[in-house]
C-alpha cells in the first residue's frame, strides 16, 4: 500500500487559490471552513512563497493523540480520517494540530462549535464508500473511486503534488536538480519527521 | 616568487569552498526571490519557539499560521504531563486517606457528643456550600472524563455510548460552570471576614491541626486547614472558572491558538490539583471526623465537637448570646 502525503513546491505555487476553490465546491465544504488554504511568507519581501496547506496526514497524527474521544482512524494508505459520530467537539485535535487543519463549523456559544471537519485526502470517512449519507459528513471519496485529490489534480502549476510519498518525493527532487533550486517540503520534517534531500 | 608559494593556498581555499558555493548558487541565482528554507524554518521556531506564519485572503487569523510546532508541546502536556500530575495527586490523596484512616481511625468528640447543639451555618451558607459542592463533583467528572475517559471508559462502554457521554458531559461542563462561578462568589462574601490568614493558624499548623498531633489548637470559626481550603476554592476556584470562560469563548477577540493552549494547560493542571484538595476535605466532612458533617447537613453543630475544634468562636457566640439575654447596662438579677 502506499503512503499518501501532500508536497507543495512553494517555488510554483503562484497564489491562485484554486485548490482551496476546488476543494469547497468537491465537498461543498461548509462556510467558514477551509480544509485547505494558501499562506504568504515574507509577503512582498525578498523570501516570499506561498505554500498550500491543508491537513498532512501526520505520521504518529498529534490530532489523534490527544483526542478525548479517540475518534480518529489511519487508513491503509496512511490517511489520518476521523469519525462526526464520535466527534464532541471539544477543540483539542486544534490546539495539538500543527498545521491548523482541524476547524469547526460554529465559533463558540458555550464551547459548541459543531464537529471538527477537516481534509479527507478526498477519502471520505468511517462510512460505506461513496454514499449519500457519507458525501454530506465528509465530502467526496475520489480515492475510492481511484482518483488523487481534487486540489493537487487540478493545480495548474502543479506545485501541489499529491500521491504516494516516495514517488512525489522523486519528482519533486528532479525538479530541484533541473531547475537548481528549491525551498524544500513544507511540513515535512513536522509531519513525517523526514526531509527530502536534493 | 611570493606568487608562487601562494597559488596552492589557493587552490585549496577554492576547493574547500567550492561545496558550498555549490549548494548556495543555484538556489540564489535561479529563482531571484531570495531564498528560504523549510527545513531549516521548522527546525529553528521549533527550537527557538515562535510560527511560521504569513498572509491569507481568508478573513481568519488563524489560518495565517502555517506551522505551530508548539503542538506538540501542547500535546505532550495533555498526554503525559497532564495524566501524570493528574494520575499521582488524586490517586496519592486516596492513598494517603486510606492510610491516614488505617492508622488514625476515624477522629471522635474526645469529651463525647454533649447532647445540646450550637448553630453552626445558616441556611444560606449551607445552600450555597451544596450548589459549590455539587457543581463541583459535575465539573471534575466531566473534566477528569476529556483526561482519563478514553482509557478508563472508552473500552468498557464502547465508542457510541462513551461519545454520547463525553457529549452531555461537555454540555454539562460548560452550563454548571454558572452555578458553580455564582457559588465562589457567595462563598467569598460570606466567609471572607472569617477566613482572614493571622498568628493562630501557624498556632494550628504546627500542632498538626490536632489531626496529627495530640490536642486541640484553639480556633475561631475557621480553623487553620478550614481557611485553605477556603482559598484554595476562591482562588483556585476563580482562576479556573476564569480561564473555563476563556475555552468556553474559544477565539475571543484577538486571542489565537497560543492562548487557548495556556488558558488550557492553566485550567486543567489546577483542577486536578482542586480535585485532590476537595478529596481529603470531603474525606474530613464526612468519614474522616465524627460531628464534623452536621456542620453542613443540619447547621447544627454538638456543642463538645465546636469547643474542641472552634473554641474560640463558642466563646465569642456565648458571649453574643449573653448580651441578647442581658444587654450591657442591665444588671442581672441577683
Ligand atoms: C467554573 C467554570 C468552568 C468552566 C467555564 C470550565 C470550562 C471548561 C472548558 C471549556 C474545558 C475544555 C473542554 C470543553 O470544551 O469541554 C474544560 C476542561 C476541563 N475542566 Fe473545566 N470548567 C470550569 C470549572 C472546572 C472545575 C471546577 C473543574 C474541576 C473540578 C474542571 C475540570 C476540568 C478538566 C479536568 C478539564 C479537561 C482536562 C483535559 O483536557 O483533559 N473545570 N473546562
Ligand atoms: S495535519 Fe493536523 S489534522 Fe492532519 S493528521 Fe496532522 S495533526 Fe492531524
Ligand atoms: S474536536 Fe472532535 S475530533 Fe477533535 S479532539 Fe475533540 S472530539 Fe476529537
Amino acid at each position: 500500500m502506499a503512503r499518501m502525503k501532500f508536497l507543495c513546491d512553494a517555488d510554483r505555487c503562484i497564489e491562485c487559490n484554486a485548490c482551496v476553490t476546488a476543494c469547497k465546491n468537491e465537498h461543498e465544504v461548509p462556510w467558514g471552513i477551509n480544509r485547505r488554504r494558501v499562506v504568504t511568507i515574507n509577503d512582498g519581501k525578498p523570501g516570499e512563497r506561498s505554500i498550500s496547506m491543508a491537513c498532512m496526514h501526520c505520521t504518529d497524527a498529534p490530532c489523534a493523540a490527544v483526542c478525548p474521544t479517540s475518534c480518529f482512524y489511519t487508513t491503509a494508505d496512511a490517511v489520518v480520517l476521523h469519525d462526526k459520530d464520535t466527534c464532541i467537539g471539544c477543540g483539542y485535535c486544534f490546539y495539538a494540530c500543527p498545521f491548523g487543519a482541524p476547524q469547526y463549523p460554529r465559533v463558540g456559544n458555550f464551547g459548541g462549535r459543531g464537529k471538527m471537519d477537516k481534509c479527507t485526502y478526498c477519502a471520505g470517512g468511517p462510512q460505506q464508500d461513496n454514499t449519500a449519507v457519507e458525501y454530506t459528513q465528509y465530502g467526496s471519496n475520489r480515492l475510492a473511486e481511484g482518483k488523487l485529490p481534487l486540489c493537487a489534480e487540478m493545480c495548474s502549476t502543479k506545485a501541489l503534488l499529491a500521491g504516494d510519498g516516495e514517488m512525489i518525493a522523486t519528482i519533486y527532487r528532479e525538479r530541484v536538480q533541473r531547475r537548481g533550486y528549491g525551498s524544500g517540503a513544507w511540513g515535512w520534517r513536522t509531519a513525517y519527521r523526514e526531509n527530502i534531500t536534493t | 616568487m611570493k606568487r608562487l608559494i601562494l597559488a596552492p593556498f589557493l587552490v585549496l581555499l577554492l576547493a574547500l569552498a567550492a561545496p558550498s558555493f555549490a549548494q548556495n548558487a543555484p538556489s540564489q541565482a535561479g529563482s531571484g526571490r531570495g531564498t528560504v528554507n523549510a527545513e531549516e524554518m521548522e527546525l529553528q521556531r521549533m527550537l527557538q519557539g515562535g510560527r511560521v506564519e504569513g498572509r491569507t485572503s481568508i478573513p481568519d487569523a488563524r489560518s495565517e499560521v502555517l506551522i505551530q510546532p508548539q503542538g506538540k508541546a501542547w500535546r505532550d502536556f495533555h498526554n503525559i504531563t497532564l495524566a501524570w500530575v493528574g494520575g499521582i495527586a488524586v490517586g496519592g490523596m486516596i492513598l494517603i486517606l486510606i492510610t491516614f484512616y488505617a492508622t488514625r481511625g476515624r477522629i471522635t468528640i474526645e469529651g463525647g457528643p454533649a447532647g445540646r447543639t450550637i448553630s453552626r451555618f445558616n441556611i444560606l451558607e449551607r445552600a450555597n456550600h451544596w450548589m459549590v459542592a455539587s457543581s463541583f463533583i459535575v465539573l471534575g467528572l466531566t473534566g477528569l472524563n476529556l483526561t482519563f475517559g478514553r482509557h478508563v471508559l472508552l473500552p468498557i462502554l464502547g465508542p457510541y455510548a462513551f461519545a454520547n457521554i463525553s457529549l452531555w458531559g461537555k454540555i454539562a461542563h460548560n452550563f454548571v460552570a454558572f452555578p458553580f462561578t455564582l457559588g465562589i462568589v457567595v462563598m467569598l462574601l460570606l466567609w471572607v471576614k472569617d477566613n482572614i490568614p493571622n498568628g493562630r493558624d501557624i498556632e494550628w499548623f504546627k500542632m498538626g491541626g490536632g489531626l496529627i498531633g495530640k490536642g486541640h489548637p484553639r480556633a475561631g470559626r475557621f480553623n487553620g486547614g478550614q481557611k485553605m481550603v477556603f482559598w484554595i476554592t476562591v482562588l483556585g476556584g476563580g482562576i479556573v472558572a476564569a480561564s473555563g470562560y476563556f475555552l468556553i469563548f474559544p477565539f475571543w477577540g484577538e486571542f489565537g491558538v497560543a492562548d487557548m493552549q495556556l488558558a488550557h494547560i492553566i485550567h486543567s493542571v489546577l483542577s486536578v490539583l482542586m480535585v485532590a484538595a476537595m478529596i481529603a476535605h470531603i474525606y474530613i466532612g464526612s468519614l474522616g471526623m465524627e460531628g464534623a458533617f452536621d456542620a453542613m447537613g443540619s447547621g447544627e453543630v454538638d456543642l463538645n465537637w465546636a469547643k474542641e475544634h472552634h473554641g474560640l468562636w463558642v466563646e465569642q457566640e456565648m458571649a453574643k448570646a449573653r448580651q441578647v439575654v442581658a444587654p450591657s447596662g442591665v444588671k442581672p438579677a441577683e
